[in-house]
C-alpha cells in the first residue's frame, strides 16, 4: 500500500512565472493576485488516472497514426527517457500526449494559417504511456520552426508539445520538448520565459545509442514531475 | 532523502492543443480519451451541467483556452489508488474541455454533482486552467451555491478572504433542460478568480 501524505511543492525557481515581459499575451492572461496556499487533501492526492488501456495501437508512431498513402516528409526520429519525480524514482504507467508541427512547420489545427504545407501523411498528436520503470518510447519526424505574432520576425524554435498526469492532480504538467543546437531557442520568449537554470531540461539530448541504425536518429528527454513528500510503505 | 533532481519547467499549451488534447471535440480524427461529458443517463446522482466562460484581464472571452476537471462521484470518492473507498461506478471523474468550439466559447461540462468527500470539505470540483498566454497552469476550485452550509465550513474556502470567496462559487440556475451550475473564471481584475498554491 502506498502512503502519500502530500507532494513537494512546484518550484517557483523552475518554472516560467505567470506574467513576462517577453511573452506578450501573458499580459492579460496571467493571474495577478498572490496564490492562496492549498495544503493537499483527498481531491489533490488523487488525480485522472490515464495508462496503458488509453492507448490505441499507432497512438506512439506519429510516422503511422496519421499516413493515408505513404510515409510523412521530413528527418524521422525517435524520441526516449524516462518520466521520473524529484527523488529519482520512476513514474510508472503514466500518460504522456503529444502534439507537435509537421517537418515544415504546420500544424493541422484550422486556426494555423502559416504558409507552408500540410502533410497528407502526417497528423501530428498523439500519446504513448511509461512502462513500470517509468520509461516512454514514441516515433514521430522532427518538427519544423514556425513563425508566430509575439514580435517582429518572431519564430518559435523546434519543439514538440508533452502533456502528462502522473500520479496526482498535484503531477500535472504541460510542457515543450526542444532540439540541442537550434539557435532559436536564444530567441525565443516562450523558452526563456523559464528561469535559466532550469532551461536545459527542456532541451533533449541527441543519443547515438537511441539512434537506429538505417531509421531514425534518437533523442533522450527524462522529464521530472513533482515527488511524493512521503515514502510508499510495503503493507 | 534531499531531493537531486529539478523539475522540469511547465511551457504553454500554446495555440495548437485542440487535435493533440481535445481532438473529438474540435473534430479531429484521434480518439480522446476525455471530453465534456463525464457522466451519461445511467450514472448515479444528480446529472448537472457546468459552465463558464473564461475572462481575460481586458475582460475579452478568451477562446483557447482549455479547462480541466477532477471530482469524486456523487457518493464523495475519487477513482483512483489513493482513495481506498475507490469509485462506486464506472465514474472516472475526469473532464476536459476547450473553449474554441461553442459559439460563446463556454467550457460545458455533463456530469453528476459530487458527494462530499468525508474530511470536511464541502462538494466541490478541482479544476486547471491552461491556455496560450500562460505558461504554467493554474488551480482553481468549483463550490456550489446550493451548499451555503457546507461551505461555511469548508477548510479551503475559510483560507480565503471573505471579498474573494464568491469567485470559487458557481451559481446554480435550474432550466427546463436541467441544472446549470455558472461557473466564470476571471484571470485579472477586480474580480480575479482565487487560484491556489496547490
Amino acid at each position: 500500500m502506498t502512503e502519500v501524505t502530500g507532494y513537494g511543492p512546484r518550484d517557483w525557481g523552475s518554472h516560467p512565472p505567470y506574467v513576462d515581459q517577453g511573452y506578450k499575451s501573458t499580459a492579460l492572461r496571467g493571474p495577478t493576485k498572490p496564490l492562496i496556499p492549498l495544503k493537499a487533501t483527498l481531491s489533490e492526492l488523487t488525480g485522472p488516472v490515464y495508462g496503458h488501456d488509453s492507448l490505441g495501437a499507432l497512438d506512439a508512431d506519429l510516422t503511422k497514426n496519421g499516413a493515408k498513402n505513404g510515409e510523412p516528409l521530413g528527418e524521422r526520429i525517435v524520441v526516449a527517457g524516462r518520466v521520473l519525480d524529484e527523488r529519482g524514482r520512476p513514474v510508472p504507467n503514466t500518460l504522456i500526449e503529444i502534439w507537435q508541427a509537421n517537418a515544415a512547420g504546420r500544424y493541422v489545427h484550422i486556426i494555423d494559417q502559416h504558409a507552408a504545407p500540410l502533410d497528407p501523411n502526417f497528423f501530428g498528436g498523439g500519446r504513448c504511456v511509461t512502462d513500470s520503470e517509468g520509461c516512454y518510447r514514441f516515433y514521430t519526424v522532427k518538427p519544423g520552426a514556425y513563425p508566430w505574432g509575439n514580435h517582429h520576425n518572431a519564430w518559435r524554435p523546434n519543439h514538440i508539445h508533452l502533456s502528462l498526469f502522473g500520479p496526482s492532480y498535484l503531477t500535472r504538467l504541460v510542457t515543450q520538448m526542444y532540439f540541442p543546437g537550434d539557435p532559436l531557442l536564444d530567441l525565443d520568449p516562450i523558452f526563456l520565459g523559464t528561469p535559466a537554470k532550469a532551461r536545459d531540461r527542456l532541451v533533449a539530448k541527441f543519443s547515438l545509442d537511441l539512434t537506429e541504425p538505417d531509421f531514425a536518429l534518437g533523442y533522450a528527454f527524462d522529464i521530472v514531475l513533482r515527488g511524493a513528500t512521503a515514502t510508499p510503505v510495503e503493507a | 532523502m534531499a531531493d537531486t533532481l529539478g523539475q522540469t519547467p511547465s511551457q504553454t499549451v500554446g495555440p495548437y492543443f485542440a487535435y493533440g488534447l481535445t481532438p473529438e471535440q474540435y473534430g479531429y480524427p484521434l480518439k480522446a480519451i476525455a471530453g465534456g461529458r463525464l457522466a451519461d443517463d445511467t450514472s448515479e446522482g444528480e446529472r448537472i451541467r457546468i459552465e463558464g466562460q473564461v475572462f481575460d484581464g481586458n475582460g475579452a472571452v478568451v477562446a483557447d483556452a482549455m479547462i480541466e476537471i477532477w471530482q469524486a462521484d456523487a457518493q464523495g470518492r475519487y477513482a483512483h489508488p489513493a482513495d481506498p473507498r475507490g469509485s462506486n461506478s464506472d465514474f472516472r471523474g475526469f473532464g476536459r474541455f476547450g473553449t474554441g468550439t461553442d459559439p460563446k466559447n463556454r467550457f460545458i461540462f455533463d456530469t453528476v454533482k459530487p458527494g462530499a468527500v468525508g474530511d470536511g470539505q464541502a462538494p466541490h470540483i478541482n479544476v486547471i486552467v491552461f491556455m496560450r498566454g500562460m505558461l504554467l497552469h493554474t488551480f482553481t476550485r468549483l463550490y456550489f451555491s446550493d451548499e451555503t452550509e457546507a461551505n461555511a465550513s469548508d477548510p479551503v474556502l475559510r483560507t480565503v478572504p471573505d471579498s474573494r470567496r464568491e469567485t470559487l462559487i458557481a451559481r446554480r440556475q435550474d432550466g427546463p433542460t436541467g441544472t446549470v451550475y455558472r461557473f466564470d473564471i476571471h484571470m485579472q481584475g477586480d474580480a480575479e478568480t482565487v487560484f491556489f498554491d496547490a
